[in-house]
């Protein structure tokens, strides 16, 4: 084709089903390589992070570098659990689907780090805009495990009043906002939110979450204005898991180098962190929850992960990728690296890690059968006058007509 | 009593509410220093705040998502749409996000928000500054959708939009902004000045939701208008002669179903009028629920006077706009045709 003809460019991702994994331009820095500056300083003196990985861990489970925070070694173990508490609620209810107990599910597996560790690492009164996988942050709270499960069977104890597809959890008292399938579209409510604490001087902040995909939809873009304009105390994420369904990152990204760097357009902090490493996702998340109770105002942080499975019960990622992909993730697994770390540091070891994992799956167990026996899909439902209540808060002649109708 | 035009109607009720309730917040494009396009927050950014009353970026969705966030963290937001024809940007936010919050979390979440926007033509806007999407949000549960047709309900029903605890969305008839306007383009503009709708008090009273208002009493046939509309049928019963009841709906969700039935049931014929194309625009719903109700009490077809099926037109406004001669026509069908 001669030079001076025009030409339309569809990028591809590097690899795909028969092919080896192969992971292209990731820009990776070592563990302990970035920099951190002050959270409270100027965000044109910190243009750089956003090139660059905020790595704690490194490859013998050491916490390296000036990002390695100072956690107490209950809460580690605390969020080794929750992971692993995480990956076994996943397992179970994903099996559940199998057999029919349910219309849909989505594992968090390879994420748990994000959910689990910004959890603990923010408080009680801040607020959690979260994608449909953190489930972590509901556990590392101590939500009950038996409402989470009755919500996914839509049951007569789920707490959503059989409302709301599975996973799509809403839980207030747990700081946890309300899913929704359209992606994207609570990214600026995290930011109204976080006005709204500002405007009335309360102590808490919103912490949102969108997926790399996502980063393409114009709330994304409206967020991120507002929140540098009204300089909202808010942390927004974006969970980068390489996987948007069956669409490679590349495909919202474009020529840009990270998803981070969209931070410096909007003259706030951008983080690029290691997803997988639990003490990064930690450190960060305090870097710019400090920044923000200070009124400094937003930052994005990227979440580099991997999507290990696919991205729902609905899906067969090994008819778009390597079937070998997640195991060759460069980051490694987060529990893994963690379980490492515990262990290198000594409070941890593989005997107490073994009880756990038995003693994890025989309460994930018990609580799903508690589910069970109330009721899976189908079985067993809220009283359907439900249907009919909290369309608004006082039911109109519609509902009430409609609902004598269905002789509810 | 003072009288007060439209907008000087809505922006005392804004006041009212500033003053009032420190939830209160208003913000949208233009609307703090320079108090709006069309005045309605004039002077409220100078007496209240800045924080209290102030500008956005140019970003409808936006608008609507912060507002949606304050709402759920327990403020009571009012953003301002600069036109309802700019609303289309925000309608994942209204549609997926206020109208579904309290529903889908099971009454955890809700977004006691009030969207303003002025709506409707009449004033030479072209297809961008003069359209009636109010039906769209009618279809939508979880929404309500209010439209006054004078400055005294505007007041009151701003007042009560802003204490409801749904998603309002209020429809303001820009053409009835500074004096009512009765269809007919070539005759001088009133004002509001010696009407008694514009006599409204400067404090707190609030105009309920979901009630009608019966304009002018009459036997022979039930008209159902909203907004502009409401001053058009006047002319055009005055011009058909016939003895019309004139009802003015003033909001479209909740619909005052029960004034509206009373009357038909009386005088057993029906014509619709609104200004938005008539194709499933709000009076196929008023029609579809006047049949299923008063059949038996009607005496003729029930008819429709609406907007054309097209585009809103810049140089065709007035064949286009639904104006009185077309509402006689239909009054004067409905009385031949029984």
């Amino acid at each position: 084709m001669p030079a001076n003809r025009l030409d339309l460019h569809i990028p591809e991702p590097s690899a795909r089903p028969g092919d080896q994994p192969r992971f292209a331009g990731l820009h990776l820095s070592a563990p302990g390589e970035i920099r951190r500056p002050d959270s409270l300083a100027d965000e044109a003196e910190m243009r750089d992070l956003p090139y660059g990985l905020v790595r704690v861990l490194d490859d013998d489970g050491n916490a390296v570098g000036p990002w390695a925070p100072v956690v107490a070694p209950e809460v580690l173990l605390k969020g080794l659990r929750t992971m692993m508490t995480v990956r076994a609620v996943d397992d179970r209810l994903f099996r559940a689907h199998r057999q029919g107990k349910t219309s849909f599910y989505m594992k968090s597996a390879g994420e748990e780090a994000v959910g689990v560790a910004q959890s603990l690492a923010l408080g009680a009164t801040d607020m959690c805009f979260p994608t449909y996988r953190m489930l972590g942050w509901l556990l590392a709270r101590d939500y009950p495990l038996v409402d989470f499960a009755n919500q996914v069977f839509s049951n007569e104890q789920d707490p959503l009043k059989g409302r709301q597809l599975p996973v799509l959890m809403s839980a207030r008292a747990y700081g946890f906002y309300s899913l929704s399938g359209n992606l994207g579209s609570r990214y600026g409510h995290a930011v109204g939110w976080a006005m709204a604490s500002a405007y009335r001087h309360d102590d808490g902040i919103a912490i949102a979450h969108v997926g790399e995909g996502t980063t393409a939809e114009g709330n994304f873009h409206e967020a991120l204005t507002f929140a540098s304009t009204y300089r909202a105390p808010c942390i927004l994420c974006v969970t980068n898991n390489q996987w948007a369904i069956s669409t490679f990152s590349g495909m919202a990204a474009g020529n840009a180098e990270t998803f981070a760097i969209k931070a410096i357009a909007y003259g706030i902090p951008g983080l690029r962190v290691d997803g997988n490493d639990f003490l990064a996702v930690w450190a960060a998340t305090r870097w710019a929850a400090e920044r923000a109770r200070a009124n400094l105002g937003p930052t994005l942080i990227e979440l580099f992960t991997y999507r290990q499975e696919g991205h729902s019960t609905s899906d067969d990622p090994g008819r778009y990728r390597p079937a070998r992909e997640a195991d060759a993730w460069p980051l490694g697994d987060p529990v893994e690296r963690l379980k490492h770390h515990l262990i290198s540091t000594g409070a941890w070891d593989e005997a107490r890690h073994a009880a756990l994992a038995g003693e994890i799956t025989e309460t994930v167990k018990s609580a799903v059968k508690e589910a069970e026996a109330v009721g899976t899909l189908g079985q067993s439902k809220p009283p359907v006058g439900e249907m009919f209540e909290d369309v608004f808060a006082q039911a109109d002649w519609r509902v009430i007509e409609q609902r004598r109708e269905l002789g509810a | 009593m003072p009288t007060m035009t439209m907008i000087q109607a809505l922006n005392s009720a804004l006041d009212v509410k500033l003053s009032q309730d420190p939830d209160v917040l208003i913000f949208g494009e233009d609307v703090g220093y320079f108090g709006g396009v069309f005045r309605v927050t004039d002077g409220l950014q100078k007496k209240h705040g800045l924080k209290r009353c102030f500008d956005t970026p140019i970003s409808e969705g936006g608008i609507i998502a912060t507002a949606i966030g304050m709402g759920a963290y327990g403020l009571r937001p009012v953003a301002e749409i600069q036109f309802a024809d700019y609303i289309l940007p925000a309608f994942d936010q209204l549609i997926s996000e206020a109208a579904r919050l309290r529903y889908r979390s099971g009454g955890q979440f809700w977004a006691p928000i009030t969207v303003r926007a002025p709506y409707g033509g009449g004033i030479f806007g072209g297809q961008t500054h003069s359209q009636s999407p109010e039906a769209i949000f009618a279809h939508v549960t979880g929404l309500k959708t209010v439209i006054p047709s004078n400055p005294y309900d505007a007041k009151g029903l701003l007042i009560a939009a802003i204490e409801c605890d749904d998603p309002v969305i209020f429809l303001e008839p820009k053409r009835l902004y500074n004096g009512p306007f009765y269809g007919r383009p070539d005759q001088a503009a009133k004002t509001w000045a010696g009407d008694p709708t514009a006599e409204v008090p400067e404090g707190h009273y609030s105009v309920p939701l979901g009630k009608a208002a019966i304009v002018r009493e009459g036997r022979d046939v039930t008209v159902l208008a909203y907004g502009t509309m409401v001053h058009v049928a006047k002319a055009g019963i005055e011009e058909a002669g016939v003895d019309a009841e004139l009802i003015d709906l003033r909001s479209i969700v909740p619909l005052d179903i029960d004034t509206i039935v009373a009357s038909v049931a009386k005088t057993g014929r029906c014509v619709i009028l609104h200004e938005a194309s008539r194709y499933a625009g709000f009076g196929a719903e008023l029609s579809a629920l006047v049949q299923e109700r008063c059949f038996w009490a009607l005496k003729s077809p029930i008819a429709r006077v609406a907007g054309w099926d097209t585009p809103y037109p810049h140089a065709f406004e007035w064949d286009y706009f639904p104006g009185p001669a077309r509402l006689a026509k239909a009054l004067r069908g409905v009385m031949e045709d029984s």
